[in-house]
């Protein structure tokens, strides 16, 4: 056996503080190691040439590289060494970089123990067995989860790029947060009129189905080959009758559902279409305030309705779709009112949030488009923005900026005086924060051309003094404390993870961070995949985003989809689990443990059973090894006797 | 719960200038029989003076009297003033933390303090262990005029990892414990509003300008009176009112109840014994005010048949007016 080391000084980033000829040197004195060498940059071009001519001269046949994560550079290198004529899995990274170069500064000490660390490798390396993928036909359906702006946009390129898409929807209407907006930034354009016919074309596309009023229960299989349940949530209105005349709504006696759509500004029906553009345009009961559900009695719906469509007896239903890849567009949440009790904590009726203040706004919100307070329905005249409610502010657990307030703000301030031209708006900022294409030249015009008032502090309290709020704050560039009574107070409220990411999250097997935003792959190369391969990411689940980001992610999600359907078949991994048979007592422990269900009972000549893994279900986790009582089940190469030998390797001496 | 003794600690304010506080709680717990006995050769609990400057010296003050009040063998003390309670919430908190602060206090002492006594308010003793339905049971006379802005103050509640009792932003338990002995409580924004505090010393005029602030809101909450909790706040709003008045250019004269004295006012009890003439700005109108409950009864009763008694003689005339047109008619 020839081993041949190759130690990457990437640049000074290992160089810098481990001393790369030394540790070839020793390497060299390893018994197995034919050849030992250290180079600039391993990854370039011109690197790993010399991988693959130094096998061909030394008559190499398994390679270490001792260089960064394998996460970076594995398949790099298994690609370089496949090109020479080895098996990919001769291949053993040692990362030297984010687990010793970068985390020590005593270059002693990071060279011995890089030494140690190559020295695993060339010890597993030697006991490596050659695999081999197996391939499996793809599902070329995409399945798409969130149906706003970043959802709707995946599922229209997934559309036209030929794939069949199921869309899912959690609320009864697609259209999402922006379907709420009145006017975007910066070019105040009327949101639902540019999103409206996306909506429209989401309903008629031959290829997108749609699952408004739905959620996903589970979600089964692996990339290419997926099994998901939906559950379609009971709206008490057989949707196949409804025609969506809003008969029922007129009549409904009941007035004071809580508004999901208008986020409660004003109340709604029990039954209800939640706009006037909505997609599909169905009536939903909300059984919550129905009287039929509360009371027992009433039926007004059902008696009006023309087409017979209220049921009431209704029952949520599971439906299962088979798809091959996942986009995740569940979108985001806002912080409650009641979290900031300096603020009255949601006790003041003249203390609303941003996404209220658009539905004031909005000439199809409950208002009409007229901006009124909601105590005494009379029009402010100092209306004071806060922003950062919440955001940037540690305490409450939110040490993120939420992207986008500072424009929104910037932008209710200019339609403020477009709708009410004698009124003041007063902005409270910590900083104006306008790094898109045309967004601070949006924020000037705000101050200077419809002036709105830009005061640079934070606001400590707001109290209500007659019919005014009392906004108290400082002003940090007059270094003075200020007050304004306002008539109206909007708080930019903090950006969220959508109320139930992580359950979603466990369900789809990707990872969320403290604040339950979904994790990419890679923060700068790859914005768009997880870690779970055929799942990819779309919009603020990832991150608060606005909406030219969340459009043009829904993009490159479709785009990833599109690239993975574009084989029919795809490439198993074959570090998986493997049973060996004669040593397997048939406990199934493995099954029990298996987070993906991913291994099966099988019956042998003679009738002993066996566990079995199906192998393109695997996900090479490891949690049946560690489970089997008799060693018989092993990740294939991560076997026990590959991980010994590792261990073997650095307790010499 | 009868049974129970508490150590209460009045501190050096209710000894002197807020010694009104001190007679209306103490008779009010009398009334709701809340056994209460003072520790014996206290000292002081080692609030602002000493806490601005060491923190050390400051708990070992205040632990000094929680290790007289633990060999007194009660597990609770009931302390009015804020600035004591906060004083001895926080060396009793920090000490229970910090096994090494612990010991570097308990050096200081003669005698080491073990940990063992919760300081409270008078309100949580009331709202908590009392009850409000017990509150309420006592109650004799009204207060039909009264409407009362209840004032906190700022460190009542505050922090809240220190005071760990009621809201730290909008409080309610003054609130609801006036509610409960039928006082009307305005909706009052400045409840934790700085007085001024200790600064009526140093910078008189600032404390005259926050002063103003919390009376006129007061006032604009439609209320008439003040109740108040810490003797610092009572002084402030009550002993400056009239310095506000020649300095802002105001014409307040609203009194400043300690919150004791007034449901000891709906108990009956005498405004002798609830120190009502200890008070700076006077509040003879609304002991005057004072009425007894079934006498209120009965006036209302009275009023309401009167209302009736004119509703229907107005209806008669009306109907006998009626009649006339009709039979000028025919």
């Amino acid at each position: 056996m020839r081993v041949g080391v190759f130690i990457c000084h990437c640049g000074s980033n290992i160089a810098g503080t481990i001393d790369v000829a030394q540790a070839a040197a020793e390497l060299r004195k390893v018994p197995g190691v034919a050849f030992a060498t250290n180079y600039m940059y391993t990854c370039s071009e011109p690197g790993q040439d010399e991988i693959k001519q130094a096998i061909q001269r030394e008559k190499l046949d398994r390679i270490v590289v001792a260089a960064c994560s394998p996460r970076m550079h594995e398949l790099t290198f298994r690609r370089t060494i496949e090109k020479a004529g080895l098996n990919r899995y001769f291949l053993e990274m040692a990362n030297i970089r984010e687990h010793i170069s970068w985390v020590g500064l005593d270059k002693e000490a990071n060279t011995n123990k890089a030494i140690d660390a190559i020295k695993m490798a060339v010890a597993k390396v030697m006991q490596n067995k050659p695999l081999y993928s197996s391939s499996f036909k793809v599902n070329k359906r995409v399945l798409v989860i969130g149906g706003g702006v970043a959802g709707m946009q995946a599922a229209l390129d997934c559309g036209d790029g030929g794939l069949e898409v199921v869309l899912v929807e959690k609320s009864p209407s697609v259209g999402g947060m922006m379907a709420r907006l009145d006017k975007t930034f910066p070019t105040i354009d009327c949101s639902i009129c540019i999103l409206g016919p996306k909506m429209v074309d989401v309903a008629q596309h031959d290829k997108i189905k749609l699952y408004a009023y739905s959620e996903i229960e589970d979600i089964k299989g692996y990339v290419g080959n997926y099994q998901v349940r939906i559950r379609r949530k009971a709206t008490y209105v057989d949707w196949t009758k409804c025609t969506g005349c809003g008969l029922c709504m007129e009549k409904c006696p009941s007035k004071n559902s809580y508004d999901y759509f208008n986020f409660g500004v004003a109340p709604t029906k029990a039954i209800n279409i939640p706009f006037p553009q909505a997609i599909p345009k169905k009536a939903k009961i909300d059984p919550d305030f129905c009287r039929q559900f509360t009371k027992g009695k009433c039926g007004v719906c059902a008696k009006i309705c023309p087409t017979g469509a209220i049921n009431y007896e209704m029952q949520d239903e599971i439906v299962t779709e088979d798809v091959g890849a996942i986009v995740v567009a569940s979108g985001y949440g806002l912080i409650d009112m009641d979290k900031f009790p300096e603020y009255g904590a949601g006790r003041y009726p003249d203390v609303i949030s941003g996404i209220q203040y658009e539905r004031l706004l909005n000439a199809s919100g409950p208002t009409e488009g007229h901006i009124v307070r909601p105590s005494d329905h009379t029009e402010p005249k100092t209306i004071v923005f806060v922003s950062c409610a919440g955001s940037r502010d540690k305490s409450l657990g939110i040490p993120y900026c939420s992207n986008f307030c500072c424009m929104y703000i910037a932008k209710q301030a200019i339609l403020t005086k477009d709708h009410i031209p004698d009124s003041q708006s007063y902005v409270f900022y910590m900083d104006i924060r306008s790094p898109g294409k045309g967004y601070d030249e949006f924020t000037r015009r705000a101050q200077e051309d419809y002036g709105a008032k830009y005061v640079r502090g934070r606001v400590s309290r707001i109290y209500p003094k007659g019919k005014k709020m009392v906004v108290v704050g400082a002003d940090t560039l007059l270094g003075t404390q200020v007050e304004v009574e306002a008539d109206l107070v909007v708080l930019a409220t903090a950006v969220t993870a959508a109320p139930g990411a992580a359950q979603l999250a466990e369900k789809l097997h990707i990872s969320y961070d403290t604040f339950g935003f979904y994790v990419e792959s890679h923060p700068k190369l790859r914005p768009v995949e997880t870690n779970t391969s055929g799942v990819y990411l779309a919009g603020a689940a990832q991150g608060p985003k606005d909406i030219p980001a969340s459009v043009g992610q829904g993009s490159a999600a479709a785009a990833k989809v599109l690239a993975l359907f574009s084989k029919d078949m795809l490439e198993s991994d074959p570090a998986v689990a493997k049973v060996n048979e004669n040593t397997c007592v048939g406990c199934l422990k493995c099954k029990l443990t298996c987070p993906f269900g991913a291994i099966q009972e099988k019956e042998l000549r003679g009738g002993r059973v066996v566990a079995n893994v199906i192998e393109t279900v695997c996900a090479g986790c490891g949690v049946c090894t560690s489970t089997c009582p008799c060693g018989a089940i092993q990740l294939s190469h991560f076997t026990d006797n590959q991980l010994l030998a590792e261990v073997n390797a650095i307790c010499q001496k | 719960m009868a049974e129970k003794e508490y150590a209460y600690y009045a501190g050096c304010s209710l000894e002197g200038t807020a010694v009104e506080y001190d007679m209306s709680m103490r008779q009010v717990f009398k009334a709701l029989g809340v056994k209460i006995r003072e520790p014996e050769d206290w000292s002081c609990c080692g609030s602002t003076p000493a806490h601005t400057v060491d923190h050390l010296f400051a708990a070992a003050l205040a632990a000094r009297n929680l290790t007289i009040i633990e060999k007194m063998g009660t597990d609770t003390v009931t302390v009015p003033c804020p600035s004591c309670l906060s004083a001895f919430k926080r060396a009793h908190l920090s000490m229970t933390a910090d096994e090494s602060f612990k010991n570097e206090v308990n050096e200081l002492l003669d005698e080491p303090y073990g940990g063992g006594v919760i300081p409270k308010s008078t309100l949580q003793i009331m709202i908590e262990d009392v009850g409000l339905d017990a509150v309420a049971s006592k109650v004799t006379h009204a207060l039909p005029g009264l409407v009362v802005a209840p004032y906190y103050g700022c460190i009542l509640t505050r922090p809240p990892e220190i005071a760990q009792f009621d809201d730290p932003e909008n409080p309610m338990s003054m609130d609801k414990i006036l509610q409960a002995v039928g006082v009307k409580v305005a909706d009052y924004a400045f409840k934790m509003e700085c007085c001024g505090a200790a600064f009526g010393v140093p910078k008189k005029d600032m404390v005259n300008r926050l002063t103003y602030r919390v009376l006129s809101m007061a006032l604009d909450a439609g209320a008439n009176c003040i109740a108040v909790a810490c003797p610092l706040c009572q002084q402030n709003l009550d002993l400056r009112q009239s310095q506000v008045n020649s300095t802002m250019g105001a014409s307040f004269n609203i009194p400043i109840l300690y919150f004791s004295q007034i449901v000891g006012l709906t108990y009956g009890l005498s405004p002798k014994e609830l120190g009502m003439d200890k008070l700076v700005v006077s509040a003879d109108e609304v002991v005057r005010s004072r009425i007894a409950v079934e006498e209120l009864e009965k006036k209302e009763a009275e009023t309401r048949a009167e209302a009736v008694a004119k509703a229907a003689e107005k209806e008669k005339k009306a109907k006998a007016k009626e009649d006339n047109t009709k039979t000028e008619e025919t």
